[in-house]
């Protein structure tokens, strides 16, 4: 039963078909992961056409969008419970459009790249069972119209995202960052399903655009409200990797490259961003939560760009970016900027996974995740030198390239909410948000020095990529390059489609102050400058090891000993009572079980042989027996095999039947 | 005459044959006893027939068949004591037993 639907037009629209890009994935999961012997080294071709076809919809959906379509919400009663309505359903709006266009692109180019990344791989067919079940569940939680529906898809990707960074599980490092990030995120979705319950206690209902609206009318205020986006917002800062549930994502670099470009860069860690964004009014209505998130958002932008500055693994300053960028679009919606928040989601999507491939590029090319062994890379790589500059620069944020765009909006947006209301917290934001970009800058200065300038540290001979990794590079680099001008102040119609309904968009206007973007530019450049000095002339050679300033450079190296406080102070002290308690608990509650189950097993067995088979069940055999044979034993006088005596019989016999019958 | 006189008799042929059956040794004697209890039901047809005074005489007629019968299952009988008198010189029922277990 369709509840409630809304399409402007007569004729059925792409939008209502937008369920099928979520199953063409699921589909081709099924054809993979059940058919995979089959295909074998051929398993790509069913993963890159269900997800590339779901891009062309994807496309077309949001063209319809754009050009007036309305946006679509239908939905079935999944069941009910007393007055609990449980449904299942979609809802394809601006905000799911733009995410479908995110997710479907980067899966399509990530499932190219891996044909060249994974070739020969042992579990080929199995990585893009999981890659396309992935992408099918990323989907399913984007269209969702519904928390709980949203929940299963957010647990969904959780999985896949456990499969996935578990790939090359036969080291034991690989499983444990898998389980970690696992649990870790987990976390976190216990918060987000009270929140859900608190919303619904809140609401009464678990409809997403039903609760936005609710909040919007002023229906939803109070505590519970406040305290149902704050536990949501657990749940993002889990899957988002904000601090302090930010230790899983570095670790989850464990997976194979393309994974991380796909999941931990550019869609999965993006959905805790989604999540507020989606439920971006009810957070509005509760501001207590949303200056929460702005202040969560801000710490970890800086704790994690800072630590992005001391790795030595190409891959964790990429995921500590990762961690630093999620929290710019965080703290861009904690000021109340949803537009720019969601900008900024869209393009570094685009440059993010472009700079993960790029890893992945070089990885393949040294067989190492070590800057310590590469360098000079950009004699051997152009292709992908010139592609993972441009990512590098569209992250620092230089003009014109897409992270430009979205940054600056951000720290607009900033400095517009520091001049208003709340002035503390933007404040803090937009002070945050000038530091990280500088240390952006800085770090992926460092990363490309060490990466392709200066002499080559390594083995062997490092050599380009093949063709289906170099042209998902390509691409993506020619995306950073142009999805910045959907943005462009004025005149890009980014604003006109993601926007907070029945509020006065400011749309990107023509740089809320013109020496923002200036200043933000300045700031990157001179980041760039230093990083040059520091990495590549080796000028100011300050010894951060034993100088003044050791304990930063210890404090960092140790990861903020974040990782340590959450082993020695929480894993180990549950662990090892736990590990002892169920040691004491199988020795003696279920052990004593067992062998009292046991020794009740013999006595009852040696009951029933006694008494039962001995006495009974024999005295009935051996009687049954002894009364055949006493019978027996008598009626042998009578079969004497005379054939007279047994005429006489007969006739006695028939004399007999003759009087009874006869006489009586 | 009344019906039944010729009962009795049949009756009383009857049972001669069967007491001959039960009691004779000699296995020709126990046949002539068996043509006895035959000739007991030729009578009673016989008499019945009449007594019922149908179309025709489908009694006789009967009576006719049980000789025929008879007939040919004394000469069987007879052929196997033969045989067996042969192969064990002795007609004794009571030594016939060669099929028993």
């Amino acid at each position: 039963m369709i509840l409630a639907q809304s399409s402007a037009t007569a004729g059925r629209a792409a939008t209502d078909f937008m369920w099928l890009v979520t199953l063409l994935p699921f589909l081709s999961a099924v054809i993979i992961g059940f058919g995979g012997k089959r295909l074998g080294g051929r398993a790509h071709i069913a993963g890159i056409a269900a997800v590339g076809g779901g891009l062309v919809l994807s496309l077309v959906g949001f063209y319809q969008l754009a050009a007036g379509n309305a946006t679509v919400e239908a939905s079935w009663v999944w069941f009910e419970l007393d007055s609990i309505e449980l449904e299942f359903g979609m809802n394809y709006d601006f905000l799911t459009g733009v995410m479908f266009v995110v997710v479907t692109t980067i899966s399509t180019l990530v499932h190219i790249y891996s044909v060249g990344y994974m070739h020969g791989d042992k579990r080929y067919t199995w990585f893009y069972t999981a890659l396309s079940l992935f992408t099918g569940s990323m989907l399913f939680l984007v269209i969702a119209n519904n928390l709980m529906q949203m929940f299963v898809g957010w647990e969904l990707v959780g999985v896949c995202s456990y499969f996935l960074i578990g790939h090359y599980w036969e080291e034991t490092d690989n499983s444990s960052a898998a389980i970690k990030a696992f649990i870790v995120t987990r976390v976190g979705d216990v918060g987000f399903l009270f929140g859900i319950f608190a919303l619904f206690i809140a609401g009464g209902t678990f409809n997403i655009p039903e609760l936005n609206l609710l909040a919007e009318e002023g229906e939803l205020t109070g505590t519970i409200a406040t305290v149902g986006a704050l536990l949501l917002f657990c749940g993002a800062v889990g899957k988002s990797a904000q601090v302090p549930l930010h230790v899983w994502l570095p670790d989850a670099m464990a997976g194979p490259t393309p994974v991380s470009a796909l999941i931990h860069a550019a869609t999965m860690v993006v959905a805790g961003v989604y999540l507020v964004a989606r439920m971006f009014i009810v957070f509005e209505h509760a501001p207590a939560a949303l200056n929460v998130v702005a202040i969560v958002a801000s710490i970890t932008m800086l704790i994690a760009a800072a630590l992005a500055l001391v790795q030595d693994d190409i891959k964790r300053v990429l995921a500590y970016s990762t961690v630093s960028q999620l929290a710019y679009m965080m703290a861009a919606l904690g000021v109340g900027a949803y537009t720019a928040g969601v900008f900024h989601l869209f393009t570094h999507a685009f440059f993010k996974a472009l700079l993960f491939l790029g890893a992945g590029s070089i990885i393949h090319a040294v067989h190492s995740n070590n800057m310590s062994d590469m360098g000079g890379l950009r004699k051997f790589m152009p292709t992908t030198f010139m592609t993972f500059i441009v990512g590098s620069l569209a992250l620092a944020g230089i003009f014109p390239l897409a992270g430009f765009f979205s940054k600056d909006e951000i720290i607009g947006e900033a400095l517009r909410a520091a001049s208003d209301e709340r002035q503390i917290v933007a404040w803090i934001v937009l002070i945050s948000a000038l530091i990280t970009a500088f240390l952006t800058a800085l770090y992926m200065t460092r990363a490309c020095v060490k990466t392709f300038f200066g002499a080559y540290r390594g083995h062997g001979h490092p050599h380009e990529s093949p063709r289906t990794m170099t042209v998902p590079l390509q691409i993506l680099a020619v995306g950073s390059v142009a999805v910045g001008f959907l943005g462009f102040p004025v005149v890009g119609p980014f604003p006109d489609w993601i926007n907070v309904p029945g509020e006065v968009h400011h749309g990107f206007s023509a740089f809320y102050n013109l020496a923002l973007p200036a200043i933000s530019v300045a700031v990157a450049l001179a980041a760039i400058w230093l990083g040059f000095q520091l990495f590549y002339f080796e000028r100011f050679k300050v010894d951060i090891r034993s100088g003044r300033f050791a304990w930063f450079y210890r404090l960092l190296e140790n990861k903020y000993y974040i990782d340590d406080i959450y082993l020695g102070g929480i894993v180990r002290p549950i662990q090892y009572p736990i590990a002892r308690a169920t040691n004491w608990i199988n020795q003696n509650v279920i052990d004593g079980v067992v062998n009292g189950t046991a020794w009740g097993t013999v006595a009852a067995g040696k009951g029933v042989y006694g008494v039962i088979d001995q006495r009974v069940v024999d005295f009935a055999v051996n009687g049954a027996a002894g009364l055949t044979g006493f019978s027996g034993g008598i009626l042998r006088y009578i079969q004497t095999g005379n054939v007279q005596r047994y005429a006489a019989f007969l006739f006695v016999a028939v004399a007999a039947f003759v009087a009874l019958f006869g006489l009586f | 005459m009344p019906v039944s006189y010729f009962l009795v008799l049949s009756a009383l042929l009857f049972s001669i044959g069967v007491y001959g059956v039960l009691a004779r040794q000699n296995a020709v004697l126990v046949l002539l006893s068996i043509e006895l209890m035959l000739n007991a039901v030729n009578i009673n047809l016989v008499a019945f027939s009449a007594l019922l005074g149908q179309t025709g005489v489908p009694g006789q007629v009967f009576a006719l068949f049980v000789i025929a019968v008879a007939a040919a299952e004394v000469g069987i009988g007879l052929a196997i004591v033969i045989l067996i008198f042969r192969n064990r010189q002795s007609v004794d029922v009571e030594e016939m037993s060669l099929m028993k277990w």
